[in-house]
């Protein structure tokens, strides 16, 4: 996984609730087995009309938010289908983090797992730093410092949980960190579990 | 001390605790099942090769084609990507080892039908699925929750999953469903009234006198829908009816296991004096039939309500979002919601793609024909449905209606594969969610039962099943 640091650059706003998944990553395009090159799809039906040209109006396709490495959204962000493709077509995008009210569970938790820092907000916090998305300035967002910063705006901390936080800085990966510290505990909750729940283990001993 | 339901189970998971200084924090939970699908699971089996892993119990996943597959017929596959995905999981499953439901085989179904028919879905368990509507499975009263691939991977190469432990939400069920009515008005009923995020982080409970008298389909269905509401889990103590359900299936315990298994079972309830966090109490003789008219699960009302005007919301937020919908579903403020013409019938999905479901909505077709205009299919949620149903001959009725009969699949519930809506189309659908573009881009979905999408099909339009057989349409 990316380490995740430090983050300079305008911030798109998208001040709409409920932005699903289906809405991130069209489900047709799902059939795609690659994790990776997937960018292009990102919004794929706001950002593109059915002939392929570009919507003008949707925020990743005007200045100067093409580029944006921030999204600002509404509150339930990445919400329904559990599509991991939906926190990767970001990625490719080239956007590293989102802040938002609220985020649907299952996707919040796979952002961390990409290098995807989500923040969350209280409403109000978050409409302010919309406004200041929607003016177009420039955001820093510092996940060591745990602030964000925006020019005309204070410097604001942010909530993340401890381990979370260390395993974006520090790139790692989540089976490699379960695989080397847990070998032991997981051996010895079988063996438990053998005794307790036995026919959770039959179809093993009978193959 | 009390402890609910969730917590046992939570707790009989422990692998390690990883913020034992925060009493309910998060926990490295035990992973005991999971099921496996064509769309979540290559890029984790490319991450167990780039990172040249094993799978640590290959006997424990069982995997299975259902999303990309096309539902007319069987053999092979017309669409090259949905062709090529079907491939990779069948290489990826030979070469891991993991038992695997042929697509072509009498075992395949949607991940979350097929499941708990071959009673690899247990109670007591923990199940996971690359899939939001794993809540499906706590109908059997197993900690079963959706995550995302590179979770899979995890499940795949350690047995075991980080997870927050949620906070519990009961929904305590009091009465008795009127006739016409089922579960997926209730769960229609509760999410419009807590909201799509209502349940978020919670495990939801459903709980009451009214539970016993629920067929397994019908918790199934009531599970399924709970992420609708924002909670990832959704359960359903396991009782006789859950025994009943399971004994005897192919991948359940026998002989005194399953004695000794359905002892361990009973134990699995929340005590008397257990205390949630949330409480939602709700009378079922109060539902009526329900229908979604926008584009989120919360956006539903009784079928007697009509559109609502976003003039009288004050919240202007609220109000943008409720314009954007309407905009959307193309529907006037005012409209009575029984006169939505409609284009098309979608009955299946994980939702409502059981015998039950089926059976429901023969029933309201059996001896009247679908509207001109209308085309309706019936997509049953497995191979082995399929074949329960045409062994009690309700294809011929689907077909005498004017239904087209499908192969197993998740079909038009996700736009990717060859079932899709056309820009502009409007359907009444038994599937689980009305999102923008979820049937296909620029399809408008009215989510339903399947009593009530057989009776739209028949009408032409939403209509209130406790009136048809009245005005015999
Ligand atoms: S039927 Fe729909 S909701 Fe269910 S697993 Fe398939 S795509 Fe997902």
């Amino acid at each position: 996984m990316i380490a995740f640091d430090r983050l300079t650059g305008t911030a798109a706003p998208l001040p709409e609730e409920n932005v699903d998944t289906d809405i991130i990553f069209p489900a047709r395009f799902l059939l795609i087995t690659e994790r990776h090159g997937l960018g292009r799809y990102a919004f794929h039906d706001r950002r593109f009309a059915a002939d392929g040209s570009e919507i003008a109006t949707f925020v990743l396709n005007r200045q100067p938010w093409r580029g944006s490495p921030i999204l600002i959204a509404g509150a339930n962000f990445g919400s329904g289908s559990s599509r991991e493709q939906a926190v990767w077509t970001l990625l490719g995008h080239g956007i590293r983090c989102v802040i938002a009210p609220s985020f649907g569970e299952i996707f919040h938790g796979n952002c961390f797992r990409n290098g995807v820092l989500p923040i969350v907000l209280p409403e109000a916090v978050v409409g302010a730093l919309m406004a200041a998305a929607q003016d177009g300035r420039i955001f820093v967002v510092d996940l060591d410092a745990q602030v964000i910063a925006s020019e005309g705006l204070p410097t604001l901390s942010f909530p993340i949980d401890a381990e979370q936080r260390l395993a974006l800085l520090n790139g790692w990966d989540e089976t490699d960190l379960i695989l080397n510290a847990r070998g032991a505990d997981i051996a010895a909750f079988e063996d438990r579990q053998k005794r307790i729940q036995p026919w959770l283990y039959d179809t093993e001993t009978a193959a | 001390m009390p402890r609910t339901l969730y917590e046992k189970l939570w707790d009989s998971h422990v692998v390690a605790d990883l913020s034992p200084q925060q009493p309910g924090g998060d926990a490295l939970l035990y992973i005991d099942r999971h099921l496996v699908h064509e769309v979540s699971s290559p890029q984790a089996f490319q991450a167990l090769r780039d990172a040249g892993r094993r799978l640590r119990r290959p006997e424990t996943h069982l995997a299975v084609a259902d999303h990309a597959v096309p539902t007319r017929s069987r053999g092979a596959i017309a669409d090259p990507l949905a062709a090529a995905q079907v491939a990779e999981l069948e290489a990826n499953v030979a070469q891991f080892a993991v038992p695997y439901r042929r697509f072509d085989g009498d075992g395949q179904g949607i991940v979350h039908v097929m499941g708990p028919e071959a009673g690899f879905t247990l109670p007591g368990i923990t199940l996971v699925c690359g899939d939001s509507h794993t809540t499906t499975h706590g109908a059997f009263g197993a900690l079963a929750f959706g995550i995302g691939a590179s979770e899979c991977g995890t499940v795949m190469a350690a047995q075991c999953l980080r997870q927050k432990r949620a906070r519990t939400m009961r929904v305590e069920l009091t009465g008795t469903l009127s006739p016409h009515v089922s579960t997926k008005d209730l769960a229609l009923a509760l999410i419009a009234r807590i909201g799509a995020t209502g349940a978020a982080g919670h495990a939801v409970e459903y709980t009451g006198p009214s539970v016993a008298a629920l067929s397994m389909a019908a918790r199934m269905t009531l599970c399924n829908m709970t992420i609708e509401a924002g909670g990832r889990i959704g359960l359903i103590a396991p009782d006789d009816t859950t025994f009943a359900y399971l004994e005897g299936r192919p991948l359940v315990p026998h002989g005194t296991r399953w004695t000794q298994a359905v002892t361990y079972w009973r134990t699995l309830r929340s005590d008397a004096d257990a205390v949630f966090d949330t409480s939602v109490a709700i009378d079922l003789g109060d539902i009526a039939p329900h229908v979604s008219w926008g584009t989120s699960p919360e956006d539903c009302a009784p079928i007697t309500a009509s559109v609502p005007d976003p003039a009288k919301v004050q919240d202007m937020s609220a109000r943008r979002r409720l314009e954007k919908a309407l905009a959307y579903m193309d529907l006037t403020p005012g409209t009575p919601l029984d006169a939505i013409a409609i284009d098309r019938v979608f009955i299946g999905s994980c939702t409502n793609g059981r015998i039950e479901d089926l059976r429901a909505a023969a029933s309201v077709v059996d001896g009247r024909h679908v509207a001109e205009g209308v085309s309706a299919i019936v997509v049953p949620g497995s191979t082995a449905t399929k074949h329960q149903a045409e062994a009690e001959g309700l294809d011929a009725i689907f077909r005498a209606a004017g239904f087209e009969w499908r192969h197993a699949g998740c079909s038009m519930c996700v736009a990717m594969n060859d079932d899709r809506l056309a820009p502009g189309e409007r359907s009444a659908s038994t599937s689980n969610r009305n999102f923008e573009g979820r049937q296909g881009p620029g399809g408008r979905t009215h989510l339903m039962s399947p009593a009530m999408a057989a009776a739209a099909g028949i009408a032409g339009h939403l209509v209130d099943i406790r009136t048809l057989g009245a005005h015999g349409a």
